[in-house]
């Protein structure tokens, strides 16, 4: 590469870094509306990534050998972040779906269990 | 889950773990305060030692009662769909009368989990199992919903779920497309509790129902099937069901 073509390329940097800074902003994001925030059972990256693998260890524990741990249990998954207003995880800005539909993968766990919390007496969900 | 559960639940933890600690004081060789086998903590597998069963005692048991159905119903959310050919039955009452005698007597009829389940042998994928405990159950992860096991089945006590379901019971997830049965209310059993339809019994006051441990000699059920004379439905097909009947 030439010189002047190293330099046009710098310029072009030096013009594009503003907006590569704001880039995220622009960048659409599941519109979530979380719960209880800050109080998972794991912290929030390793949650992102591997909810699903703990589910599916955890049900197969439930199933066949009737360990009822709560903590990384879908019942008690439902009952934290299950939404004040609707009460479920699922729904529009529901904590489940709205970032499985972002993603585009399928949430079947809800057509056979609960997706609302149970009622606590005399709270909200 | 709010902060006043979390507190109730370790108190609650904290409690069984002294009880079994002061359980397994000996206060003599072979003598315990507490059975620590009795209880059992949600981290810990089903136990083999335990074999659950239930002894249902047709002579009190009162025709016309469908207590234990409707509890059944309430308990693991079986709802009618308009369809009563194909809607989930887990537990019928069945009214049995002789006609030289005229004597009429009913009783319960649910999975009999068995010792050796014939809905497990033939299960393509594993689905049906026996739990350590002796409580046969479908795993709906892996049911294909293709009902070999309600055919092998001797005594019809599975359903197939052929609608959509909503507003499932949190502890009991049900859905289209599985096989399902009586679990023996095994989420209830884990929290040491007693199935809905024995509890619902004993509130009537009918007492037909006793549920416990076969296994252990200690237990009313184990009691009473050593003392008295009790079948088992279809025993000739050597299924060893932990379901026992008294008077039929």
């Amino acid at each position: 590469m030439s010189l002047r073509g190293l330099l046009r390329f710098a310029a072009c940097l030096a013009l594009a870094l503003p907006a590569l800074a704001f880039a995220s902003g622009r960048t659409p994001k599941p519109d979530i509306i979380i719960a209880n925030p800050g109080h998972c059972v794991e912290p929030t990256e390793i949650m992102r990534r591997n909810h699903p693998q703990m589910l599916l260890h955890q049900r197969d524990l439930t199933v066949h050998e009737g360990i009822r741990t709560t903590k990384y249990s879908l019942k008690n998954c439902v009952q934290c972040h299950a939404s004040k207003t609707t009460g479920s995880v699922l729904g529009e800005k529901g904590f489940c779906q709205s970032c499985h539909a972002y993603a585009g993968v399928k949430l079947d766990c809800f057509e056979c269990h609960a997706s609302k919390a149970k009622l606590v007496a005399g709270g909200t969900p | 889950m709010s902060a006043e559960a979390n507190e109730g639940l370790s108190r609650r933890g904290f409690l069984a773990i002294s009880a079994a600690a002061l359980g397994g004081v000996m206060l003599a060789p072979g003598i315990r305060l507490i059975e620590i086998a009795a209880a059992r903590a949600p981290d810990q597998p089903a136990s083999k030692q335990v074999r659950w069963g239930l002894l249902i005692d047709t002579n009190k048991c009162e025709p016309g009662c469908d207590d234990c159905v409707t509890a059944c119903a309430t308990e693991n959310g079986i709802k009618q769909t308009g369809h009563p050919r194909t809607d989930s039955q887990w537990i019928r009452k069945v009214e049995l009368k002789d006609m030289r005698s005229g004597r009429v007597h009913s009783a319960p009829v649910m999975c009999q989990h068995c010792a050796e389940p014939p809905c497990v042998e033939v299960c393509p994928t594993g689905a049906s199992f026996k739990r350590a405990d002796g409580i046969v159950l479908v795993d709906r992860h892996i049911c294909i919903g293709c009902r070999y096991c309600m055919m092998a089945c001797p005594y019809k006590a599975r359903s197939f779920v052929a609608q959509e379901l909503t507003d499932q019971n949190p502890d009991v997830p049900r859905g289209k497309g599985c096989v399902e049965g009586c679990t023996l209310c095994v989420h209830r059993v884990d929290r040491d509790e007693q199935p809905a339809c024995v509890e619902a019994c004993t509130k009537a006051g009918h007492n037909a129902m006793i549920f416990g441990d076969l296994n252990d000699p200690q237990s009313e059920i184990a009691q009473r099937v050593a003392k008295y004379a009790s079948t088992q439905i279809r025993a000739d097909l050597r299924l060893d069901p932990g379901v026992h009947y008294q008077g039929l």
